[in-house]
């Protein structure tokens, strides 16, 4: 009796679905008076929800994909490479002191709002991040407190102030002289948007409700810039962030008439979309499939390495490894090479030192540690720490384009370290759930592994943000002379000098301090389908959708 | 039938203020928080400070449980720390998209469970049933994930057949009604859209019915054979009955007792652990919060929210177990 009620039941299924087996999304190709524009939507898969559409509030690189192709900066990144050129500014320069700093603006730009982009305009967006109200808002703005020190009020504070000298030039003061410029000015976090729009959606509202906090109509709905693409919505239960061709765009348009940005946080189920063609470009692709793809005749971008993970030595907890030669002993012991070939995602390399090669400052020249285990052992018994036993901490629950298997990588490494007669006590932890608590803040670890990846082009926002003040993670304080050293290097105004200061320090880093040992650098990869050309996969992970186009 | 609802409705407050107050504190007591999620990697320790101040984390635990049981009662969950939403608007979204799936898995595994566990043990010891103890056998223990790949290898990927993942083509315009996204399209007639979205639908559903379907066929297998060796069934068949009347008002009825409780069960059960067919069909319901809640960024408020609203799903669905067992047995009513 129920059994024919299955049976049409399961009939009209499957009626359905033969019925819809045909079914494909239809693009839209206006046509267009550009002679660039091709049409068409371009739809990429990346791993991770935004937060929201208000860069300055903004840290993670899944909030800056779009955000980047709505918003521009003044100074930015020349595709495919992390050397500066141009955005918003035709040109900038600074005064000998270092704390002056002068934009020629382009002439022409206009916000999606309508509203022009003009010197005023540039140092609102400057004064609005400075004067920003509450803790609430100051909290969320990660970038701004790391590079401006702090805001209005703020002891630390490096803004002063910025003044439209005239509609095209806008003069912006610091009180005094930072490292991190100019490159930190192609932040996407300072992307400069509309003051108009700021103004008419509330965007410096943000009110703590409960643990979290609510963001603003304009960072929500109407995130209004200068950049090839305009908001077309946020889907949120599809996942799908729409963007759409700005035909008033100041310089070359966008190819295609609209971008979909969907998340896809599983790297199997990304792959099997681009398979199935429902996507056309896929980011972060495992690195065992990398291959694969490649095989099948998708177009596997890796982006030049601009990452790092090491092996941190914590030399707090264990007297022994205060000792240099202890230190160079674990250097020597690991078998980098073999690493990167067994378990580094394609296109990885062995590191020697703190920062890629595409970085101001690095040394070709630093003292290398190949794998040597006589070495180790020899090192280990000058020091007297036979039978030295460490606490090797390693993340789980995360992956990072620089560490996309922590487990795998702590195998390793622990085999080579036992193999020089170093016990090892591994400690896997939760990445959120107590691993960087106990390294970073704790500092329970003697070896741990980590990384970084870079945010802009200065050797101070790699080698300074690891080893330029005490931390817990490398034992509080254990080198003061490296800490003199990077603050003196960070603090060289002239860009030669400042290289030739970073390049000793990589070296001395290599040779006398050692604070951890540098393992490799993995640059991520993008797969797209053979139909879509331009895109420029870029070391920062910065790739921009205008140039992209779909070819049938 | 009032008293059993009103003695239910007691049940669940003290049930849910109980597992508001354990909730709060276990998840203050792991390792890591939302602070550090909130921060990422590149916080300055001075913003991390205004931060702590800012969510109120360097008051007292009683004073952050006060406020947030004052926050529960008015029924402000607070916003997702991984959204920045409000926690009830991210549910809301969710719920939706797991409801659909369950309920699509409940239809597969209902209606052709019962006929299918019938049909057993009307041929009891024969192939069918044999076949149906080693199929259901390999259903209970065919780990979902397994499955739910081993469908999108074949499927979507061998033979391009379904899609592999989402509740609907990238690009869809679909309008949004009531989050049901098979019932959107039916409801603004937009029925390409419902169309699509059911095609979406039916590899997720599949994957997610399998167990319950095996669980079901089963149950019913051993209950109604268990009826059909009762002495009143022998007397009604000794009474002349015809078949079909005995099938119906005797062996089915008594034989669904235990399968409706099974079900029971098994809906509680999907609606709020889908997390593993969800994860391997992108689907965005509330496994997947649960799993990006826990994993990595300690979404404190919408796990609180999500364990209440498991808890009442339970209990409304028991509820409603209870309710229909007094319908179909009459002796429930009585007592």
């Amino acid at each position: 009796m129920r059994a024919p009620r299955t049976a049409i039941a399961a009939g009209v299924i499957a009626a359905m679905a033969i019925g819809m087996a045909g079914c494909a999304e239809s693009d839209r190709d206006d046509g267009d008076d550009q002679s660039n524009a091709t049409g068409g939507t371009f739809i990429f898969a990346g791993a991770g929800d935004p937060k929201n559409f208000d860069p300055i509030f903004n840290d993670d690189g899944e909030s800056f994909r779009p955000i980047r192709q709505m918003y521009e900066t003044l100074v930015t990144h020349k595709p495919g490479t992390a050397d500066l050129t141009g955005g918003l500014a035709e040109s900038w320069s600074n005064d000998p002191s270092g704390k002056v700093w002068t934009f020629k603006l382009r002439q022409g730009v206009k916000f999606h709002d309508g509203t022009a982009l003009d010197a005023t305009a540039v140092c609102a967006n400057f004064d609005r991040w400075y004067n920003m109200k509450g803790e609430a808002a100051q909290s969320q703005m990660i970038y701004y407190a790391d590079v401006f020190g702090g805001f209005a009020g703020s002891p630390d504070a490096v803004y002063d102030n910025c003044k439209a000298q005239d509609a095209s030039t806008a003069v912006v003061t610091m009180k005094k002289y930072k490292g991190a410029f100019p490159g930190a000015f192609a932040l996407t976090a300072f992307s400069i948007a509309s003051p108009a729009a700021i103004k008419q959606y509330d965007a410096d509202t943000v009110t703590q409700n409960g643990d979290s906090f609510s963001y603003s109509a304009f960072a929500n709905e109407h995130p209004t810039g200068t950049g090839a693409f305009t908001y077309g919505g946020w889907n949120k239960a599809t996942g799908e962030i729409t963007l759409n061709r700005n035909a008033d765009y100041w310089g070359e348009k966008a190819k295609v008439d609209k971008v979909i940005i969907k998340v896809i946080k599983d790297e199997n189920t990304r792959k099997q979309e681009l398979r199935a063609g429902t996507v056309q470009a896929i980011d972060f692709p495992a690195p065992a499939d990398r291959k694969a793809l490649a095989d099948e005749g998708y177009e596997v971008l890796e982006r030049p390495a601009f990452n790092i993970l090491y092996l941190g030595i914590n030399q707090k907890n264990n007297p022994k490894l205060k000792d240099l030669r202890v230190r160079q002993a674990i250097a020597y012991a690991l078998n980098r090479a073999q690493l990167v070939q067994t378990k580094g995602p394609g296109g990885a390399v062995v590191a020697d030192q703190f920062l890629p090669d595409t970085v101001l400052g690095y040394a070709p020249d630093v003292q290398k540690y190949d794998y040597n285990v006589d070495k180790a052992k020899q090192l280990l018994s000058e020091a007297g720490a036979t039978g030295l036993t460490l606490n090797f901490y390693y993340p789980t629950e995360v992956s990072r384009p620089y560490m996309p298997n922590p487990q795998e990588i702590f195998t390793v490494l622990a085999n080579d370290l036992q193999a020089a007669g170093i016990k090892v006590n591994g400690v896997p932890r939760p990445w959120n759930g107590g691993f960087k608590d106990d390294v970073q803040q704790f500092g329970k670890q003697d070896l741990h592994i980590l990384g970084w990846t870079g945010d802009y082009n200065d050797p101070g926002n790699f080698v300074g943000t690891f080893f330029g003040r005490p931390k817990v993670e490398f034992g509080d304080d254990p080198l003061t002379e490296m800490f003199t050293a990077i603050g003196a290097a960070d603090a060289t105004v002239d860009q030669a000098a400042k290289r030739t200061a970073f390049e000793q320090v990589n070296r001395d880093l290599a040779a006398k301090w050692l604070p951890a040992v540098p393992i490799w650098h993995a640059p991520p990869a993008i797969v797209t389908t053979k139909e879509v050309e331009g895109l420029v996969p870029s070391p920062l992970t910065a790739e921009e959708f205008d140039t992209v186009s779909i070819t049938k | 039938m009032v008293r059993v609802v009103s003695r239910r409705l007691v049940q669940l407050s003290v049930t849910l203020i109980a597992l508001m107050t354990l909730v709060f504190f276990w998840l203050r007591s792991l390792p890591g928080g939302p602070v550090d999620a909130l921060l990422g990697e590149r916080a300055t320790p001075q913003t991390r400070e205004a931060l702590i101040r800012a969510l109120g984390y360097d008051q007292p635990i009683w004073v952050q449980y006060g406020r947030f049981l004052q926050n529960v009662v008015t029924g402000n969950f607070g916003n997702s720390i991984r959204t920045g939403e409000p926690v009830t608007d991210v549910i809301s979204r969710s719920f939706p998209a797991t409801v659909e799936l369950a309920l699509a898995a409940i239809i597969i595994a209902v209606g052709l469970g019962i006929p299918l566990g019938y049909l057993a043990a009307r041929h009891h010891g024969r192939l069918l049933d044999n076949a149906t103890i080693i199929v259901t056998l390999i259903g209970i223990s065919i780990p979902i994930f397994f499955l739910g790949y081993l469908l999108k290898d074949w499927l979507t990927q061998d033979i391009h057949f379904f899609p592999p993942s989402g509740r609907i083509s990238t690009g869809t315009d679909n309008t949004d009604v009531t989050g049901f996204f098979v019932l959107d399209g039916l409801l603004t007639r937009e029925f390409d859209a419902s169309a699509d979205a059911l095609w979406h639908l039916v590899l997720p559903a599949i994957t997610l019915a399998t167990i319950p379907l095996a669980i079901i066929v089963r149950i019913t297998r051993a209950s109604v054979l268990d009826v059909l060796d009762e002495d009143y069934i022998r007397t009604a068949d000794a009474k002349g009955l015809r078949n079909a009347t005995i099938r119906k008002r005797h062996v089915l009825r008594n034989g669904l007792l235990p399968v409706v409780t099974t079900i029971g069960l098994q809906t509680g059960a999907l609606l709020a652990g889908a997390v593993l067919t969800e994860k391997v069909y992108n689907w965005g319901g509330l496994g997947t919060l649960i799993t990006d809640s826990i994993s990595g960024s300690r979404d404190y408020p919408v796990l609180q929210a999500l364990i209440l609203l498991a808890a009442v799903v339970f209990i409304v669905v028991n509820l409603v177990v209870d309710l229909s067992y007094a319908f179909i047995d009459p002796r429930v009513r009585v007592r």
